[in-house]
């Protein structure tokens, strides 16, 4: 277990390198000027050119790539062109704001998911498999920010039962769990949490209906288990698959959503992509793009890990 | 658009009369546009809603414009300066007196060396506390400046590098941020840049309001300056909020999260107008027009084509599709402004007239003409651009012209701006279609329309090259008495509609949408607005 663990943690060594290197060149690529995250569109050429030369944009890319790498390495992202703060200090409250928003996310997608589905994978074909199978049909084709915005206009706009946007009534940096900023978190949550939930009902319910179909329940029928004991049986077959989908949705969901945190203007990483995309603030977007994917290395790396330990039948060494 | 049809029409059949949330007396919470709260430091950014937000309520420039009043163009009025002049043996010397008692929300006293200070963290790249960051933000509005030399306590030399009489007006985008705070936030800093930095989170400036809590991205809250050397404001605490989800800020405002909102968006005007909200708009020192490109085989070269062009727009219709947010351009600006100068060409709709023009320059039925505009989907003070040239798109289609547009994103547009229409960049455009401040004379016209200022070193994209408006500009700029000046500004802009330099097409009126506790508001012809005046119940 533990070579298998020092491999891949090596082997994320050259997917960060990769990643690194992809989106770096991937924004350099995209249209438009980095040179507009500091200058007004009015400039002068002379201005721009000077600011160009402060800033080093006017290097090389290699140079550039080099260069960025090199302070990476020793934990410096470097510093927004749009705003001069430190990349990780923005980066590091927003990552702190999504993991919260994803991870209440995922806990209430996954269970409703593990509950919707658990029951229609055992009682296939009643109504309530096919209230369940709806759902989670609903959960995935509904665009979850459309689902956002219809939720502001009824709790927010018309009920006035919840807020309609941002972290807390005084910002996400006195972020505390009592009622007063837990209802801002509510709506983002719902809303975000519908995609996992389907995406889990389904596979759960696929999951569930085939190892009820095995030879190995009706011997344990026979042998007189009671029907709990037989579940957790059904449980532990489940467990590593699900687990497997859960880690990928929270993986997902940990990315940011771009669009419902922009609906519900939740300072996380979503919003912070979308605003630097639009800024063309390339130190923001390497910075983040690259936590991000990570982020999403490592929780891949623990899935794999739970996933041997929950069964030991898959084996990785 | 149609998801936010679909959400309104949601939302309006649903029943109505929400009561808010408890608020705060005397709190102003203000949804702004931007995506982040703009730059503290002294010199926003995120445009002019940066200036208008973060940079007057903080602070002060030498020069101000006079916001108490919506029914005329925003004059200039002395500010941290009392008065000015050119000197009489040095037209390129500017003295400026400056304002005696002020002080910076810090304690420290406002004079000439504050000045000079302010002047070469922009300008001079050998002073310690020189910022990159702010010379994009701050030099290339004030492009003549050179130094600034202290005369005395209170009076300031300007030095420019050419005689230049918009200076004064110039000035009003040069804040004044406190030199002993940031040389005390320097001593605990490692470089300029952090120092900067540490003034952006606890900034200093002689502002009717000093900043009292900052959320990067999330919030800023100033309170009242209670030193503040003129009127002070009427409001204990303003809050600003980065909304830049245009339904998240109606929303926000339907539900009483804030209280006033810039940009409503508009086709949900109908329910705040419902809900009682107040919702108010004013023509701003701004147009969205056509930019035409004079060389190559632009057809737009050819002055009757620009002027059919000019005439076959209907303005009217396009307001209404704006839900009546914006004003109609017949000029870069309005008739009741001092740099009309009443054109002898009258921009109006006149479709028959168009017909007639194109013929004359050889386009018609056989040969109808073509046009390429670049064009951005959104942006800053871009409005509506998809709707808004899908209009005119089939407007002109009705005088017998074809416009095909070369949609890209906006960061993209204005770098293209830069370039030029002779450049690969514009990708063959006969036009481009970047929204216009015009606050300013260079920025409103000189750029444009001097040869000097073709791209790639500014913005006159369409490279028009004329001598007779070189010497009219160099008129301008050499003429110091201010009436005198604004009399050769009438006579450059009246030249400019009358050869039809742009395809004129609207201002905007920086719609804002306010609850009726909101009190004392005024909006001026301005891209700002005095939150002085502002007051809550």
């Amino acid at each position: 277990m533990l070579l298998y663990l020092l491999r891949r943690i090596l082997y994320a060594v050259p997917i960060a390198v990769a990643v690194g290197f992809v989106c770096f060149m991937l924004v350099q690529i995209a249209p438009g000027d980095p040179i507009n995250a500091i200058v007004p569109p009015d400039a002068p050429a002379d201005v721009v050119e000077q600011v160009r030369k402060d800033y080093g944009l006017d290097k090389p890319l290699p140079v550039q790539f080099g260069l960025w790498l090199y302070k990476v390495v020793q934990g410096d992202l470097g510093r927004s062109l749009a705003t001069g703060r430190p990349v990780w200090s923005d980066l590091r409250s927003a990552v702190g704001n999504t993991l919260t928003l994803a991870l209440c996310a995922s806990l209430l997608g996954f269970i409703m998911g593990c509950v919707l589905g658990g029951l229609a994978g055992l009682k296939r074909g009643s109504i309530l498999d096919r209230i369940a199978t709806s759902t989670a049909v609903a959960g995935v084709s509904v665009p979850h920010y459309w689902l956002g915005m219809v939720m502001v206009v009824i709790f927010s706009v018309q009920l006035n039962w919840l807020p309609a946007m941002g972290a807390g009534p005084g910002g996400s940096a006195d972020w505390a769990w009592d009622w007063e900023h837990i209802r801002h978190l509510i709506l983002p949550m719902v809303t975000l949490s519908v995609i996992p939930m389907g995406i889990v009902t389904r596979v759960v319910r696929g999951l569930v209906a085939e190892i009820m179909n095995q030879e190995f329940i009706t011997a344990l029928r026979a042998k007189g288990l009671t029907n709990w004991t037989i579940f957790t049986h059904v449980v532990k077959n489940v467990a590593p698959n699900a687990l497997a989908v859960m880690g990928l949705q929270l993986g997902y969901l940990m990315g940011g959503s771009i669009l419902v945190e922009t609906v519900f203007s939740w300072p996380g990483t979503g919003l912070l992509l979308n605003s630097a995309i639009f800024q063309r603030d390339l130190p923001v977007l390497q910075g983040t793009i690259l936590v991000l994917a990570m982020f999403f290395v490592t929780l891949n790396l623990i899935v794999d890990l739970v996933q041997t330990a929950l069964d030991p039948r898959i084996k990785r060494a | 658009m149609t998801l936010r049809r679909i959400l309104l029409a949601a939302a309006l059949a649903m029943p109505f009369a929400v009561p808010g949330l408890a608020q705060a007396q005397g709190t102003l919470r203000i949804g702004m546009t931007a995506a982040d709260i703009p730059l503290t430091h002294g010199q926003p950014d995120q445009g002019f809603e940066g200036n208008r937000f973060t940079g007057i309520p903080l602070y002060d420039a030498l020069t101000a414009w006079d916001l108490s009043r919506g029914d005329r163009p925003t004059p200039l009025t002395p500010n941290l300066a009392l008065s000015w002049e050119v000197d009489a043996n040095d037209k390129t010397r500017w003295i400026f007196r400056l304002r005696p008692g002020v002080k910076f929300h810090d304690g420290s006293d406002f004079n000439a060396d504050a000045v000079v200070w302010n002047v070469r963290k922009v300008l001079d790249r050998e002073a310690p506390h020189y910022d990159p960051r702010q010379v994009g933000l701050t030099a290339t509005r004030m492009p003549a400046l050179r130094r600034a030399e202290k005369v005395d306590d209170l009076t300031v030399a300007l030095i420019t590098s050419e005689p230049d009489s918009f200076l004064p007006i110039n000035l009003t985008n040069l804040f004044m941020a406190s030199p002993t705070h940031w040389q005390k936030l320097r001593e605990a800093a490692p470089n300029a840049e952090a120092a900067w930095n540490a003034f952006a989170a606890n900034p200093s400036g002689t502002g009717a309001f000093r900043m009292t809590r900052f959320v990067p991205r999330e919030r800023a809250e100033y309170s009242r300056n209670e030193t503040y050397w003129g009127p002070k404001a009427k409001l204990d605490r303003v809050v600003l909020l980065p909304i830049p989800e245009a339904n998240a800020r109606t929303a926000a405002l339907l539900s009483g999260q804030v209280d006033w909102i810039e940009a409503p968006a508009p086709d949900s005007v109908p329910q705040l107008r419902q809900r009682n909200m107040v919702i108010t708009q004013n023509i701003q020192p701004h147009f969205w027009p056509w930019q035409p490109c004079f060389v190559g085989d632009s057809p737009l070269k050819d002055v009757r084509v620009r002027r059919a062009l000019n005439l076959a727009i209907d303005r009217d219709g396009l307001k209404q599709l704006l839900g009546g947010f914006m004003e109609p351009a017949v000029g870069t600006v309005g008739p009741n402004h001092p740099w009309w100068g009443n054109p002898s060409f009258k921009i109006r709709t006149d479709k028959a007239e168009a017909r007639r023009l194109l013929a004359e320059a050889g386009y018609g039925p056989q040969r109808p003409l073509n046009l390429k505009v670049q064009i951005s989907a959104s942006g800053s003070g871009q409005m509506q651009p998809l709707p808004m040239n899908e209009f005119l798109q089939q407007d002109l289609k009705q005088v017998g012209v074809n416009v095909e547009f070369d949609v890209v994103d906006w960061n993209t547009l204005f770098t293209n701006w830069r370039r030029g229409c002779a450049d690969p960049a514009a990708r063959g455009a006969h036009a481009t279609n970047v929204s216009i401040s015009t606050m300013d004379p260079f920025f409103a016209m000189v750029r444009f329309y001097d040869s000097k200022m073709a791209a790639p070193v500014s913005n006159n994209w369409g490279m028009f090259s004329d001598p007779k408006f070189d010497a009219m500009i160099a008129e301008a700029r050499t003429t110091f008495d201010p009436a005198a000046r604004d009399a050769a500004l009438a006579r450059l802009h009246a030249a400019g509609v009358d050869e039809a330099l742009f395809i004129w097409i609207a201002h905007d009126v920086s719609p804002r949408a306010m609850t009726q506790r909101v009190k004392g508001y005024v909006q001026p012809q301005s891209w700002f607005v005095d939150l002085r005046t502002v007051s809550i119940q």
